[in-house]
């Protein structure tokens, strides 16, 4: 490895619990367009009790199942939700997908528990909804039209403070009444999109490549990369969506 | 089986069940009905139909043979798990009653119990084989009371479907709770989910697990849901790890543990694709080699769970080996068919642990894919809709193969973009045609003559191309096997 070669630090948080339907897609998106760009990226997995690193370039927090949603919750409270935070203030970019948003939020309200409490890095709450939202999703947002699948019961509501990722076109989206999906503060992103979400929607994904490598070399632009394979990929899920919703 | 034979059998003895006589005139009807018209083998409408009619004909039928139910349940191998031991009950002189077109919904099982039996409620057969869903288990283990139950493993699938795997485990636990000493649970030890969640029950337990020292994993695939201690919650160690979170398990903070093997499986030889060849060993006495003409470790786990069955159903050992030499391979999991001068290898991916174990079983001889393959991947009910699981599946290690690799399907565009990100390059990399027939067809184009090629769809996938080549006069229709 060159010792002048740009780096990509990915912090990959509870990558071991949270990692339900597929969403290491990201991870491995986010690295491979990196090293297709001569950008050396690197994953560390940051697990339950793990200190949060101060160098991250890019976070990836995906979904778990309930249990380990706890555990998570509970991990998150204090120094290390107060340390993310200040990175994504600080410019580090993020994706929290389904579980991770809920827990990004202020908080989430299960039927018959008690509320976990989330970081409030979004100003948003989840509650736990009547019915299970499940199929193919197209948001318009300002990266174009984003296409995933959606499979939750959880219902989020954006406060005053927050700004929707997009409008849903096909899908129920955060709560299947307001048309919205997701939520964006600076270049923190949460969504309820699986997929895995980036692999397709790669204007996504050099977005948040972007913003983290501005955050340590400053101006940064990135060489664009041949994507028809990825365009096919995302034609034919939103072709799906439309026609399975 | 009197006490549990209360809901209706009893008085069928004397008098003629109507309900149940029209229920079953039902099913017949329609199944011949769909037949004639050519619209598939009839393995489930009739069973909706009958069940509309009589809900508790499973029940009633199921209460009527002499040996009883045997419920095969398992997110993988539950296809070609439940044939084995229908042909190892058949080989023992049992008529056995079995869903074998792989219908495995509660009305599926209805619909073949109702193809069997006579129009008087006579069942047809003395012992009944049900292969059931997840999603169905606790609703077939209520209806059929079963005698056996092989719970053979629970793996991550469908998600959209079938929903998280606590809460699977939780409704399982829930239907096995009601369960008394006249069912024996037959738990593979080597699945930590499994093995906590038949502990403590009041049916019988039988358990079966590997001690295998050549093939292992060095570490948890990603498809693997994080194995913890029901207990203490923590993660558990493995001494031993053979196939995505199956091995020899323990909780590095309390005692529990794998529990005591009464069959044991070992001195495991894989073939290829072709066959394998293993050693089961009972705890107290004496060894059996077995040769199966099915390939893969994954199958070698449904060789044993058979073999666990068929001992507790109190078939003799030579049985067994005879009936498991003679076994071929259950529809669509994994066949071989000529067509156009090539040699086609079809094998079923439904799931990330499934096709990690087909990408090991056709990578294991040459360390890498060396033979032209075609992935087939629908996104309709069955395949389940998200088509997020490719990301759990570990197509990394084809990158190190020479073999082109060949995309279709309604979600083909999603696979070929999976297999970029695993690092595939366009050397290598051909996305063909949504379209499954065009595909097969571009895809035999790049075949040479003479060649061999492997073909991997989702499970509707899988019945269209078979479809294709059975128009073709390449295959067999698969409801008369």
């Amino acid at each position: 490895m060159n010792a002048a070669m740009p780096r990509l630090l990915i912090g990959w948080l509870y990558g071991t619990k949270m990692n339900i339907y597929g969403d290491r897609g990201n991870v491995l998106a986010l690295a491979q367009r990196a090293r297709w760009r001569g950008i050396e990226p690197e994953v560390r997995e940051i697990g339950l009790r793990d200190p949060l690193p101060d160098d991250v370039d890019v976070f990836f927090f995906g979904g778990g199942q309930d249990q380990e949603q706890v555990a998570v919750s509970r991990d998150l409270q204090g120094e290390k939700g107060e340390r993310l935070k200040a990175a994504v203030d600080d410019g580090a970019s993020l994706l929290s997908v389904c579980g991770g948003y809920q827990l990004l939020g202020h908080e989430y309200r299960p039927h018959a528990a008690d509320a976990l409490p989330g970081i409030g890095l979004f100003d948003l709450v989840s509650e736990a909804g009547p019915e299970r939202f499940i199929g193919n999703v197209v948001v318009e947002s300002q990266w174009g039209e984003l296409v995933g699948f959606e499979n939750h019961s959880g219902l989020t509501f954006l406060g005053e403070g927050a700004t929707p990722m997009g409008r849903v076109r096909v899908g129920r989206g955060n709560n299947g009444r307001d048309a919205t999906e997701g939520a964006i503060y600076r270049h923190a992103v949460g969504c309820y999109l699986h997929g895995a979400l980036l692999p397709k929607n790669p204007v996504l994904t050099d977005w948040l490549i972007e913003a983290g490598l501005r955050r340590r070399y400053g101006a940064y632009d990135l060489a664009p990369l041949d994507d028809a394979v990825e365009r096919a990929a995302h034609e034919s899920a939103v072709g799906r969506a439309v026609k399975t919703r | 089986m009197s006490g549990r034979s209360s809901t209706g059998a009893g008085n069928a003895r004397n008098w003629p069940d109507l309900r149940l006589s029209a229920a079953l005139a039902v099913a017949k009807v329609s199944a011949v009905g769909i037949r004639r018209l050519g619209r598939g083998g009839g393995t489930s409408a009739p069973g909706v139909l009958a069940n509309r009619i009589d809900p508790s004909l499973l029940t009633k039928l199921s209460a009527r043979l002499p040996s009883g139910a045997i419920v095969v349940a398992g997110t993988n191998g539950k296809t070609t798990t439940a044939r084995m031991i229908a042909d190892i009950l058949e080989s023992g002189g049992h008529a056995v009653i079995h869903n074998r077109s792989g219908s495995n919904l509660v009305r599926g099982v209805v619909a073949a119990f109702a193809d069997e039996a006579s129009l008087g409620g006579h069942p047809g057969g003395d012992v009944g084989v049900i292969e059931t869903d997840e999603a169905a288990f606790p609703d077939v283990v209520r209806l059929a009371r079963p005698r056996i139950i092989l719970l053979n493993n629970l793996f991550r699938d469908q998600l959209d479907r079938y929903g998280e795997l606590d809460t699977i485990s939780k409704r399982w636990r829930a239907a096995l709770a009601h369960l008394d000493e006249r069912t024996t649970v037959v738990v593979n030890g080597d699945d930590p989910a499994l093995a906590q969640m038949t502990e403590g029950l009041a049916a019988k337990r039988a358990t079966f697990g590997l001690n295998e020292t050549q093939h292992r994993l060095e570490a948890l695939p990603h498809a693997a849901d994080a194995a913890t201690c029901r207990a203490c919650g923590v993660d558990l160690h493995y001494d031993a790890l053979y196939l995505s979170h199956l091995g020899d398990w323990r909780c590095p903070s309390c005692d529990r543990a794998r529990p005591p093997l009464e069959l044991i499986g070992g001195e495991i030889e894989l073939r290829g694709v072709e066959s394998l060849a293993m050693t089961v060993r009972r705890a107290d006495d004496g060894a059996l080699r077995l040769e199966v003409g099915v390939p893969g470790l994954y199958n070698a786990y449904n060789v044993l769970a058979a073999t666990a069955v068929a001992r507790v159903a109190g078939i003799a050992d030579e049985t067994i080996v005879a009936a498991l030499a003679a076994f071929r391979s259950a529809f669509g999991r994994i066949e071989r068919v000529t067509y156009q001068g090539r040699t086609l290898t079809l094998a079923l991916v439904k799931n990330p642990v499934g096709f990690n174990e087909v990408l090991r079983m056709l990578t294991a001889a040459t360390g890498g894919l060396t033979v032209p393959t075609l992935i087939a991947i629908n996104d309709l009910y069955a395949d389940g809709r998200d088509v997020s699981w490719l990301w759990d599946v570990d197509f990394e290690l084809l990158a190190d193969g020479t073999a082109p690799l060949s995309t279709t399907g309604l979600r083909g565009a999603d696979m070929a973009n999976r297999l970029k990100y695993a690092g595939i390059g366009d050397d290598r990399l051909r996305p063909l045609s949504s379209d499954l027939a065009d595909g097969l067809d571009a895809f035999l184009a790049s075949v040479p003559e003479g060649g061999s090629a492997y073909v991997l769809p989702t499970y509707t996938a899988m019945l269209d191309l078979r479809r294709t080549l059975t128009e073709r006069g390449a295959v067999e229709t698969f409801w008369r096997q």
